[in-house]
């Protein structure tokens, strides 16, 4: 029972962190079309750059909390630059072009991304100075730290902000629009190039914000992070239904806690055959059997098109 | 208020509109008919900045507009309500008539714009938190209508307003057509049912494989053994 507490605790803050980064993909989805499979490694670069703030100031012996507000600044102000730009450099020549070739080129764009950043940080894992001293709260028999509280809680007040903003804002309705009849969004007068770049602001912000919670949790950053991150993510956010942003919340917190719970069991479950490494397994197990047996995800639309 | 010269239009390939001339007068109400595939939709969409011409001009308003896109427009009162009737399916009644006011920020005449709406068509404020989607088509058109309203036009084009619609409805549709047009709002009007729209129109175009062949008053076109032989089934 504990175990089974304790893993739906880490499960939940591990998928708030997917569900974050799974929002950017379904948000580009929904708009273009496009899995953007540099989104992962966006979230990457928001990683490392925050990490990299944290270890000067760090060193400097400037405040935690100053440290953590300039290094989520950074990362979002590079995240929210590089995403913007490739939207303008890689994705729009190609809007209007069969949709293989926006694919690959996310995939190109997701390598040179890659490699761009061993380039800059290098090849090997990179640790975070430890800044915070780790405080934890019993309950239900399952140790919370603060800051998986504050994880959890960030995540979800981003979701609930972000949720809200498409609902009831006029930026968001335009949003809605834009995706779902761009030519006659166009005749409303809402310039669709900027709700898409806008799109891509959202979700480059939210993701670096994603990367620098990762730092914190794993006290790592890698090269490649954002390779199996974005994997799990976009698993996210299709088993939510992709296009959907309700869908990519509930598809990352579902997944989290899979993961975690398939973490915790697996050791017993195969006489100590399989350990906890393997629970990657399951993300793709998940993502298998949603497209086999339910392809338009837990909340995806059956929309009431008839126009 | 809307001249259009020697206009051109490619669309997948094909010239549909191969250098028409064209002119709205303020205060119009101007029919442009023609069979299936004669380019009337293509030129419509270049009017309003969905296509780009392939040559010609246009002026609209004192200025030309060649080629300038359709949010920049609409922004100079030129709205359209597009073939199909355009909706935002998996928005609500009410969501697609707030996009129609997407250009305007002052909220009290938003209002009083929503609610003339809801006047001119009691149905669409029923059915206000209804997805467009699920709406009939007759009620779609009704919402189409309203919503380009909405963004207060002074050249309104109309692409086909009577497709697939029962006939009770056709005629509602174009009672309102000549409600707005008693408004002053200037229209150009592309429809099939040639018969309805020269009645209710001041002038015509007729359209043949992307040229104009016949213009003239609509009482004129309708008495034309032409028109009456070819759109008429007479």
């Amino acid at each position: 029972m504990e175990i089974f507490a304790q893993q739906i605790v880490n499960g939940l803050v591990l998928g708030s962190i997917y569900a974050l980064v799974a929002l950017g993909y379904t948000m580009v989805y929904g708009i273009l079309g496009l899995i953007n499979f540099a989104h992962g490694d966006i979230t990457m670069i928001g990683a490392l750059v925050s990490l990299t703030i944290i270890q000067l100031l760090a060193a400097a012996g400037v405040p935690v909390p100053l440290v953590l507000m300039l290094a989520v600044s950074g990362a979002i102000i590079v995240c929210t630059i590089l995403g913007v730009s490739i939207e303008r450099v890689a994705y729009r020549p190609l809007r209007r072009a069969p949709r293989l070739a926006p694919l690959i080129t996310a995939i190109g764009v997701s390598i040179l991304l890659q490699y761009s950043a061993a380039l800059i940080w290098g090849k090997q894992y990179i640790s975070m100075p430890e800044i915070m001293a780790p405080a934890s709260v019993t309950l239900f028999g399952a140790q919370l730290t603060g800051l998986q509280v504050a994880i959890f809680t960030l995540a979800c007040l981003i979701m609930a902000g972000l949720l809200w903003f498409i609902k009831a804002s006029r930026m968001g309705r335009a949003m809605r629009a834009t995706e779902q009849n761009p030519d006659v969004a166009g005749l409303m007068g809402v310039n669709t190039d900027t709700v898409i770049a806008f799109t891509f602001v959202l979700g480059s912000a939210i993701g670096a914000i994603a990367g620098l919670m990762i730092v914190l949790y794993y006290g790592l950053g890698h090269y490649f992070m954002g390779f199996m991150l974005g994997l799990k993510a976009f698993t996210a956010a299709v088993l939510g239904g992709i296009g959907n942003v309700a869908g990519a919340v509930l598809g990352g917190l579902l997944l989290g806690i899979i993961e975690s719970l398939a973490a915790g069991y697996i050791g017993d479950l195969t006489g100590g055959v399989l350990g906890s490494n393997y629970r990657d397994i399951f993300a793709f197990l998940v993502l298998v059997l949603v497209l086999v047996l339910r392809p338009s995800g837990l909340l995806g639309q059956h929309s009431g098109d008839r126009a | 208020m809307l001249n259009v010269h020697k206009l051109e239009v490619a669309y997948g390939g094909i010239n549909a509109v191969k250098g028409i001339d064209l002119t709205v007068g303020r205060g119009e109400l101007v029919a442009l008919i023609g069979a299936n595939g004669a380019g009337k939709t293509s030129t419509l969409k270049a009017l309003c900045g969905l296509l780009k011409p392939k040559a010609g001009r246009i002026d609209y308003d004192g200025s030309e507009v060649t080629g300038k896109p359709a949010y920049h427009l609409v922004r100079r009162g030129l709205a359209m309500v597009p073939e199909g009737r355009g909706m935002f399916p998996r928005l609500t009644v009410a969501e697609n008539l707030a996009m129609g006011a997407y250009i305007h920020t002052d909220a009290a005449a938003v209002a009083r714009d929503f609610e003339r709406a809801y006047a001119l068509f009691p149905r669409l404020a029923e059915r206000r938190t209804q997805l467009a989607g699920t709406l009939s088509g007759g009620e779609q058109q009704m919402l189409a209508i309203s919503r380009a309203l909405m963004c207060r036009p002074r050249l309104l084009l109309l692409d086909e307003p009577s497709m697939g619609l029962a006939p009770l409805m056709v005629q509602k549709i174009f009672e309102i057509v000549r409600t707005v047009a008693a408004e002053g709002v200037t229209m150009l009007l592309v429809e099939q049912n040639a018969k309805l729209a020269l009645e209710t129109c001041n002038r015509g175009y007729v359209m043949e494989s992307g040229t104009i062949v016949l213009a003239d008053a609509a009482k004129a076109l309708l008495s034309s053994p032409q028109v009456r032989h070819a759109y008429l089934g007479e």
